[in-house]
């Protein structure tokens, strides 16, 4: 995403409600900066994140999607976040072969106690896909302003 | 079409310090929708909440969307403001603008941008929202507690206190557990069978309790408010409703060589038994592996000896369905097994024993009449070695104990050296301690006394082995402090074991669909907050099965358990969440895939005749959400392959939404 002439990946975090959206509010409550282009969506458990958002995420423009989860084992409906990796490793095994770079896609895993770990993860997924450039391959045509 | 209201909050200065919320109620109150925008210092105050109020009335607003700190601090109180003016509670979004941007950006300007950014998702977002309304179930006032020791016991007592019933399930013939088997308990010294008798028997007498004893559950199904429950009752031969309890079949038993548990094989049942004096349920019971006559047809003595006419071989295992509303995980603990700790020679000499064992010597009831001697040869011992920590700590040998602290064991073990001091004061008695840790009330002074008024020789150090010599122990042990090797010719050896939840402890959770960490004791919903709440919701827990706990720590939270059960039952309906998955039948092709990820067995499937264009009828299979049992994760959505499967409240169409806002 072009920010001022200036490139600035944009990134859509995925959190699920039970524990890194509240890792994330431990951040805001720590006040551990991160950077302004990443921007959350609350969803119940990280096994509610279809892969269709994030090539939709993609096509709109995104330079990086995040999901965050409940490490393995704690996940509020005890399985959810085990779907998650599976789904999304079969995804990401995908997505060159779609010509984005599977860098491009992440899944983490943040407790509700991990304020920093949510911040540092952001600052470094934030870097890695600057370092990439701008999403170019699946943006569509609504995207070119 | 929605009436959108938008409603931006300072937080006094720390939303407005970083962003400028009157920019940002300008920009939303031009995105789609949206018919009202306004900003006000504290929403959540009571002036702000009738700002919001007022504006739904007056706009006729259809939905809001409140730009604020987090949800997880004031959903529910946006929810219950919008109530308050007849909309829908969930019709309201939040924007999280303090958490999520001003406390972590410190430009305004860019704080103000990502807030317009999240403000225009929630927008988009509310645009799609749809009232919802929480389904209810009716609650089954009825409990069921699994595990009668001690912790059950109370639990169970509690709750029948309250009026509502209760069934103990218990694997073995009597309820009791482990405390049954103890003889003083600390920090009192009080005798456990006094302390615990008077309860049983106030649990066989209650209305309100039943007792399934030599039973086990089999199966659960339903969810909170509504489990369904299989309990199998094992065959005793021996009808339960008839026999006294006389025991007269118990001293007539030809069959006079079986290991008695009661006493940890220390000394011989027979084949028919009574576990202890003060069993309840008292009632006999035939161990079918040692009875002739269930082995070979022959014999009969019991039968014939008992005047009541309790006996009866034919006996079948009955299965008994029930329905509850609670259920309570009891299952307590058992130490490990000593097999692999050889090098206390505990399998070489009877004259090595655990704790567990040192608690039935000692008693009264126990095999020695409570003479404390050794085994081997009925002695009584001058020198007795205590070793604790045995497997518990182990942090370098999970593959053998537990990394764990087992809790109990250095309280027990100061008890047992103090009670063999004061009764056999020509005894010397050696601990072997890595940290002695009494915390809790009464605890370390306890711990004190045995050292200092007792003369306990308490040792920093761990023994490296026990050989078997000449009728004697040969302990060979380091004392850390004195930076020495030490080599105590012992008589009795005493090993503090490491507990470990029982085997049972892990089918039954799965059953239960309770969560257990890597030990397989019982995960709390949360660890501070919710300590005897299962994440499970309508499942509880009670005593050691969740943790290694001493009596009054295992009672406190058997009661606390029952006040959450109480809670519960008392309510005549539950309500549920209403964010929870549907189906769209039409879609749908009854593939099964959701049903195959639900963790919760939330879906089934029913036969639906559909009209079809030519107006003919077929019947399809097609998937139904039990909206009572489905907690709302989605993981069925995504692994629906038609697209049937969506999810209330964060439905396909909403998230995508909010992906295309943020894109923008
Ligand atoms: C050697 C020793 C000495 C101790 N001394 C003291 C002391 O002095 N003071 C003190 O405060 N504490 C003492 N304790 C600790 C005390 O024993 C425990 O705190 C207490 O027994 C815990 O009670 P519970 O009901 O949780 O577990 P348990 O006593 O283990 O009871 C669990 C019950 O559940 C049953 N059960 C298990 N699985 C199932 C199943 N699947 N279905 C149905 N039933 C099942 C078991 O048969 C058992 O009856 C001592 C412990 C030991 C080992
Ligand atoms: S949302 Fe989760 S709990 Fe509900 S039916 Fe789907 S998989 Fe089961
Ligand atoms: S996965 Fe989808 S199509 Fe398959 S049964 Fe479930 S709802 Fe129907
Ligand atoms: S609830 Fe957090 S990953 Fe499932």
């Amino acid at each position: 995403m072009q920010v001022n002439g200036e490139y600035k990946p944009l990134i859509v975090a995925f959190c699920c409600n039970w524990c890194s959206y509240a890792g994330a509010d431990l951040a805001g409550n720590n006040r551990l900066a991160y950077p302004e282009n990443v921007k959350i969506i609350k969803v119940p458990c990280s096994c509610r994140v279809n892969p269709m958002f994030i090539l939709r995420a993609f096509q709109r423009g995104a330079d990086g999607v995040i999901i965050c989860g409940c490490h393995p084992g704690d996940c509020h409906y005890t399985s959810g976040n085990y779907y998650t990796r599976r789904r999304m490793s079969l995804l990401f095994s995908m997505l060159n072969f779609l010509g984005i770079e599977k860098e491009r896609t992440r899944v983490e895993w943040v407790s509700a106690a991990e304020g920093a770990k949510f911040a540092a993860t952001m600052n470094e997924f934030t870097e890695a896909v600057a370092a990439l450039g701008e999403n170019k391959r699946l943006e569509d045509l609504r995207c070119k302003r | 079409m929605q009436r959108i209201g938008v409603f931006v909050c300072w937080c006094g200065s720390n939303i407005a310090g970083t962003v400028d919320v009157q920019a940002v109620s300008d920009a939303l109150a031009h995105e789609p929708g949206v018919v009202h925008s306004a900003n006000y210092q504290y929403m959540c105050s009571q002036a702000g909440q009738n700002l919001i109020k007022e504006a739904i009335e007056e706009h006729k607003l259809t939905g809001i969307v409140v730009c604020s700190c987090s949800p997880r601090m004031h959903e529910a109180t946006f929810r219950k403001t919008a109530a308050a003016a007849g909309l829908n509670p969930y019709m309201v979004e939040i924007a999280n603008i303090r958490e999520q941007c001003s406390w972590v950006h410190k430009d305004m300007a860019t704080g103000t941008e990502k807030a317009i950014i999240l403000g225009k998702a929630a927008v988009a977002k509310v645009n799609l929202n749809a009232p919802l309304t929480p389904g209810e179930s009716p609650v089954t006032k009825r409990a069921l507690v699994i595990g009668g020791g001690i912790a059950g016991i109370q639990t169970a007592l509690d709750i029948a206190d309250a009026g509502f019933p209760v069934d103990i399930v218990e694997t073995k013939p009597t309820i009791g557990g482990k405390m049954a088997q103890l003889d003083k308990t600390f920090p009192t010294l009080d005798c456990a069978a006094c302390i615990l008798t008077p309860k049983m028997v106030d649990v066989a007498q209650n209305e309100n309790i039943r007792i399934f004893s030599y039973s086990e559950v089999t199966d659960i199904k339903g969810f909170v408010g509504n489990f369904d429950v299989t309990i199998k009752k094992r065959a005793r031969y021996v009808k339960e409703d008839i026999c006294t309890g006389c025991g007269l079949c118990t001293e007539k038993c030809p069959m006079k060589n079986v290991p008695n548990e009661f006493n940890l094989g220390m000394d011989n049942r027979r084949a028919i038994y009574i576990p202890f004096a003060q069993a309840v349920p008292k009632v006999a019971t035939i161990d079918p592996e040692h009875c002739n006559m269930l082995k070979n047809g022959k014999c009969g003595v019991c039968a014939k000896v008992c005047a009541a006419g309790a006996i009866d071989y034919k006996q079948q295992d009955e299965y008994i369905s029930e329905k509850y509303g609670a259920i309570v995980a009891a299952t307590g603990f058992n130490p490990i097994s000593m097999d692999k700790f050889d090098e206390y020679a505990y399998s070489q000499s009877k004259d090595v024993i655990t704790s567990l064992e040192f608690e039935r010597l000692t008693n009264a009831a126990g095999p020695s009449s409570g003479h404390l001697v050794c085994p081997s040869d009925g002695r009584h011992p001058h020198t007795i070695v205590f070793v604790q920590c045995v497997g518990s700590r182990c942090a370098s040998c999970s593959e053998k104990g537990k990394e764990y602290c087992s809790k109990i064991c250095c309280m027990y073990t100061a008890k047992h050296a103090m009670l063999t001091r004061d009764k056999y004061p020509d005894t010397e008695v050696y601990v072997f301690y890595i940290d002695v840790r009494t915390p809790g009330k009464n605890f370390d002074e306890f711990y004190r006394r045995a050292a200092e008024e007792y003369g306990v020789k308490y040792i920093k150090g761990m023994v490296g082995k026990v050989s078997p010599e000449n009728g004697k122990l040969h302990v060979q042990a380091s004392d850390l402090l004195a930076d020495k090797q030490l080599h105590i010719e012992a008589d009795l050896v005493v090993l503090a074991a490491a507990i470990e939840p029982d085997k049972s402890a892990r089918p039954l959770a799965t059953m239960l669909t309770a969560s257990m960490d890597t030990n397989d004791f019982f995960t709390e919903a949360h660890p501070k907050l919710r300590p005897v709440e299962s994440p499970t919701a309508g499942v509880f827990l009670s005593g050691a099965c969740q943790g290694p706990k001493d009596i009054p720590e295992t009672v406190s939270q058997a009661g606390a358990a029952a006040a959450k059960v109480i809670g519960l039952l008392a309510k005549d309906k539950l309500t549920g969440n209403p964010c929870v998955a549907n189906s769209n039948e039409l879609m749908c092709n009854g593939c099964s895939s959701c049903e195959r990820v639900c963790p919760y067995g939330a879906i089934t499937y029913v036969d639906k005749e559909f009209r079809m264009p030519d107006r003919t009828t077929k019947v399809r299979r097609v998937a139904s959400v039990n909206e009572a049992v489905c907690q709302g994760c989605g993981a069925c959505t995504v692994a629906c392959p038609s697209g049937a499967m969506d999810l209330k409240g964060f439905a396909t169409k909403q998230i995508i939404a909010e992906v295309d806002a943020i894109c923008k």
